[in-house]
Formats: structure tokens, C-alpha cells, sequence
């Protein structure tokens, strides 16, 4: 069974300097709480996987906390850049990362194969692009029986996942619904998993036998954290703020306003 | 409603070449909201599918993101990103995929990733996304994107998805089974690919653009198809649909849930 803690002791608990760390949740059930504390207890180092940086690692990042970023879509969607993000990689500020960039099959396979404990992922992809090119964690593989080449990623397996969830029941069993994303796939390949939750229940009240469900002993920690997805969301609580996002664009496009930000938003909350 | 923008000719082009029977995997932006126009007019049975792994869709209002909640509350089925990406689209089941782009060339090769050098980029754009694997695995490839000299590049900067290749042999010579870009509409034309050489060539001419406007807003020396047609304009129930469809997405996004 996992424990049940509070927000800052899970993170101070679970994230180290120099950890890989996934924050998962395509589009919908991005952890922005547990971001939030990362960057309050001034976490460093970190190489940063998610599929779509977002609005959350453009925090992070222009906070300090990254080392490296391993991605396939980089913008704020719908909206434009990820300023923090750009900054960066444009311009080295506040400090120079790397990137490793992927294409959204190749890091979906990744969680796949880190969920199921390979080392690789194969697929069909990458044909005629220049990712291979600029990436060399990009390889390709020959299937044995047809002898189609195929591409090759390393699988993800972070030290630490944290996803959101809309809820899970006192034996720490979540469950999952609406846009499902890579979030089984992130528990299941991390070292360590995390959970944020909307409520804690005594009844789980999973539609069906074939609800997402993630087994409580699959998970190593739960936190409440309601409204912890907020500007994203968490289907059946919370609808995105797009406008949000939109204002995003202003707030990030520059450092001292960002900073600004980032002091009363994120520093001075608890 | 004799008044109608560019814009709005692209979309409603782009959403004139979609039918009932496609199963189509949408980008988002122009793109959506092309695809969206398709179902409201006329095909309402299309099957419109979104990387964050909602199947048959029918939103009311345009997501500002390809996981909007709207999207999998009006889906036949939602399953999950690696379930979208490794089944429905590597496995073969989509039919059209539609692409938007910031850059490119005349094979129909598109640059989202960087504008200058990798390394050092001048512009660090989003980057692939599912568009890579878009561009390979769907039976034909739609792109629409607005016309400039900047946007219909000689050269791409960056391959994130493949075209033709970039001497308009390469995609055959990789042994791709799929087509590839079949069709590229901008908000001043309509190109496809020349059977021969796979060069993209203006086919139709929207109202009011002139040979000379698409030529100086394009970046390599287009080519016009000999029998040059003339887009119909928007008709009354396509503008009124697409207007409409705006108008709500626009009060949606607004403001703060």
C-alpha cells in the first residue's frame, strides 16, 4: 500500500538533485501542483521527461530546475512558444539545457517499452526526417523475421513519475478517466511513483471493470491535492482554463515579469 | 455574404477535400478547424481523430489544445496515446492525415522543429509532435498552412516531416507505402503533387488571387498546372458554419472555467 502524505513531504521524500523525473498528463492531469513544489524546495539538475513540456516545465525551466529536457512537442498548444523554453534553448538563460528531442510516437513507444521493462522501443518512424540526425538516443533495429528496419528509442524508465489523478480509495487504488494519456505508462516505467489526487475516498466508484485503474501497489505515494492539475485540468472536476494559457503567453514572454510571477505565484504559496 | 477572408477560403477549401468515409487524424489549428467545418456541412459521418487519443469526435466548439475535455466527452471512444499512436496510425487504419506547417518546400517536406541551424537556432519552434509519424503512416497526406515566401521555402531549414524527399525521390526510395502529400491549400491556392516529378503545382486559384501574387509569395519558382482551375467561392451555409464555429470557440476561450 502506499503512503499517504502531504505534497511537500512527498517531493522532499521522492525528488533529488540530478534525478530523471517525469511529470506526465497529455494535456489533461498535468501535476502543476507537484511542479510547483519541486521549484519551491529548489530541486536542480533534473533531466525532465514529458511528451508535451507545457505550460509546467516552462516553469521549471525558467525557474532553474532543469538540466536536460526529453520532448516531442514544445509550444503552449493552441497558443504559441514556450518562452521559458525558448529562452533556454535560444539563449542559455537562466542557464544552458539540453535537449533530447523526440517525435510523439517515439516517446509514447518509450513509456510503453519502460512500462513493460524493456530496454527499447521499436516502431515505424522517423522515415526522411532530420530528428535522427540531431538526436543520437534516434537508432534503428532490423526485425529478424522480415528484415525491416525499424527505428529505436531507449525505453523511459525515470527515477520518478508524478501524474494526477481524479481519485484514489484508502488502499491508495486510482483511478483514471478521460484523456488517459501516458499516465499508467509513466507510473509503471518509474522507479518511484507518485500520484496526486483530487479526493481521497472510501469508494473508488469506478464505472466499469475496465476503468483505468492503477492498483494501489503500483503506486508508491498518494497526495491530495485538489486542484492540483489547475490551469490543466482533471476531467469531471475541472475544465482547462484556456484563458489561462492564453495569458501565459504574456506573463513568460518576459524574465522579469516572469520572475515577478514566479515569486508571488509559486515561491510565496504554499 | 458576398465578404469572405483568405483564411476563410483556405479553410473552407481544405475542408471541401475531406468526405464521409475518411478517417482523418487532425493537427490542431487550421487544420482543425477545417476538419471540423467538414463534419458540420458536408460530412457529418467523418471520423475525426486527435493524437491525445479521441476517436470519432464531434466537439462543439474548436479545442484551443488537442486534449481539450470537449474532445473526449464527445468521442465514440478515448483510449490511450500510446494506443493511438502504435494501433490506429502505425496499424494503417487512418486515411487522411491533415498537417499545418511553418516552412515548406516544393516536395512537400514541412519544417516545425527549428528556423537557422539545430544547434543554434535563430527560432526554436515547437517541434514534431505526431506530425513525423502523421506524414508516413496516414493514406494521404493534407497540408494547409498560409502562403508567404518565408512559409513556401526553396529549402526547409529542418525535416520534421517527410514530403517527397528533398529531390522529390526520396519517400519512394525508403519504401514508404503510403502516398504523401496529395494536396496542399493555402489561403491563396490550391497545389498538388505533379504525377511525374511530385512537385507541388497550383491547381486552382482562389478568388481574386492572380498567377503573379502566388508566384512573388512563394519561395521557389512555382510551377501553375496547365488546366488552371478557379476555387468556388465559400457558399452562404459554409461561411455561416464556419463563422459560427469561431464564434463560440472564441466566448469559450475567453474566460476561466
Amino acid at each position: 500500500m502506499p503512503d499517504f502524505v502531504s505534497l511537500p513531504d512527498a517531493v522532499a521524500a521522492t525528488v533529488r538533485d540530478g534525478h530523471t523525473v517525469a511529470l506526465e498528463g497529455f494535456t489533461h492531469l498535468i501535476p502543476f501542483a507537484a511542479g510547483h513544489e519541486i521549484i519551491r524546495q529548489g530541486r536542480r539538475d533534473l533531466t525532465l521527461i514529458r511528451m508535451t513540456p507545457d505550460l509546467i516545465y516552462d516553469q521549471m525551466i525558467g525557474a532553474g530546475c532543469a538540466r536536460r529536457v526529453v520532448f516531442s512537442w514544445g509550444g503552449n498548444p493552441g497558443v504559441g512558444s514556450l518562452h521559458r523554453f525558448r529562452d533556454a534553448v535560444e539563449n542559455g538563460w537562466p542557464h544552458p539545457i539540453e535537449i533530447e528531442e523526440h517525435s510523439h510516437a517515439a516517446m509514447a513507444n518509450a513509456w510503453a517499452a519502460g512500462a513493460a521493462g524493456l530496454p527499447f522501443a521499436s516502431f515505424r518512424g522517423y522515415l526522411g526526417t532530420d530528428l535522427p540526425s540531431v538526436n543520437p538516443r534516434i537508432a534503428t533495429v532490423t526485425c529478424p523475421f522480415t528484415g525491416e528496419e525499424l527505428a529505436a528509442v531507449p525505453a523511459h524508465r525515470p527515477d520518478v513519475s508524478i501524474i494526477h489523478a481524479q481519485r484514489a480509495d484508502r488502499a491508495g487504488n486510482v483511478l483514471i478517466e478521460g484523456i488517459v494519456g501516458v499516465q499508467k505508462e509513466a507510473v509503471l516505467a518509474a522507479e518511484v511513483a507518485v500520484v496526486t489526487v483530487e479526493e481521497i475516498v472510501d469508494d473508488l466508484a469506478a464505472p466499469s471493470m475496465n476503468s483505468t485503474v492503477l492498483p494501489g501497489w503500483a503506486i508508491d505515494t498518494i497526495v491530495a491535492a485538489p486542484g492540483g492539475s489547475w490551469p490543466s485540468y482533471t476531467h469531471g472536476y475541472s475544465h482547462r482554463d484556456n484563458a489561462y494559457y492564453k495569458a501565459w503567453d504574456e506573463i513568460s514572454r518576459d524574465r522579469a515579469r516572469f520572475q515577478q510571477w514566479l515569486a508571488e505565484s509559486v515561491m510565496a504559496a504554499t | 455574404m458576398s465578404d469572405y477572408t483568405p483564411t476563410e477560403v483556405m479553410t473552407v477549401s481544405a475542408a471541401r477535400a475531406l468526405s464521409n468515409d475518411d478517417v482523418c487524424f487532425v493537427g490542431i489549428g487550421a487544420p482543425s478547424a477545417a476538419c471540423n467545418l467538414a463534419r458540420l456541412t458536408h460530412a457529418p459521418d467523418i471520423t475525426l481523430i486527435y493524437e491525445s487519443g479521441t476517436i470519432g469526435t464531434r466537439p462543439d466548439v474548436l479545442p484551443l489544445s488537442i486534449g481539450d475535455g470537449e474532445l473526449a466527452e464527445t468521442s465514440l471512444t478515448t483510449v490511450a496515446v500510446p494506443e493511438i499512436f502504435r494501433y490506429w496510425l502505425q496499424g494503417g487504419r487512418i486515411t487522411v492525415g491533415f498537417l499545418g506547417a511553418a516552412q515548406m518546400d516544393r516536395y512537400g517536406n514541412i519544417n516545425t522543429t527549428v528556423i537557422g541551424p539545430y544547434g543554434a537556432p535563430a527560432v526554436r519552434l515547437p517541434g514534431g509532435g505526431g506530425a513525423p509519424e502523421i506524414a508516413s503512416s496516414c493514406g494521404r497526406v493534407f497540408i494547409t498552412m498560409r502562403h508567404s515566401p518565408r512559409a513556401l521555402v526553396e529549402r526547409v531549414d529542418f525535416v520534421t516531416s517527410l514530403g517527397f524527399g528533398v529531390t522529390g525521390t526520396e519517400r519512394a526510395a525508403l519504401g514508404i507505402a503510403t502516398r504523401g502529400p496529395a494536396l496542399a491549400i493555402t489561403d491563396l491556392c490550391v497545389m498538388e503533387p505533379d504525377p511525374e516529378t511530385n512537385e507541388l503545382v497550383v491547381t486552382s486559384l482562389h478568388p481574386g488571387a492572380t498567377r503573379a501574387g502566388v508566384a512573388e509569395a512563394t519561395g521557389w519558382d512555382v510551377r501553375f498546372a496547365a488546366a488552371l482551375g478557379e476555387t468556388a467561392p465559400p457558399t452562404e451555409p459554409e461561411l455561416a458554419t464556419l463563422r459560427d464555429l469561431h464564434r463560440r470557440t472564441n466566448a469559450a476561450h475567453a474566460v476561466s472555467p
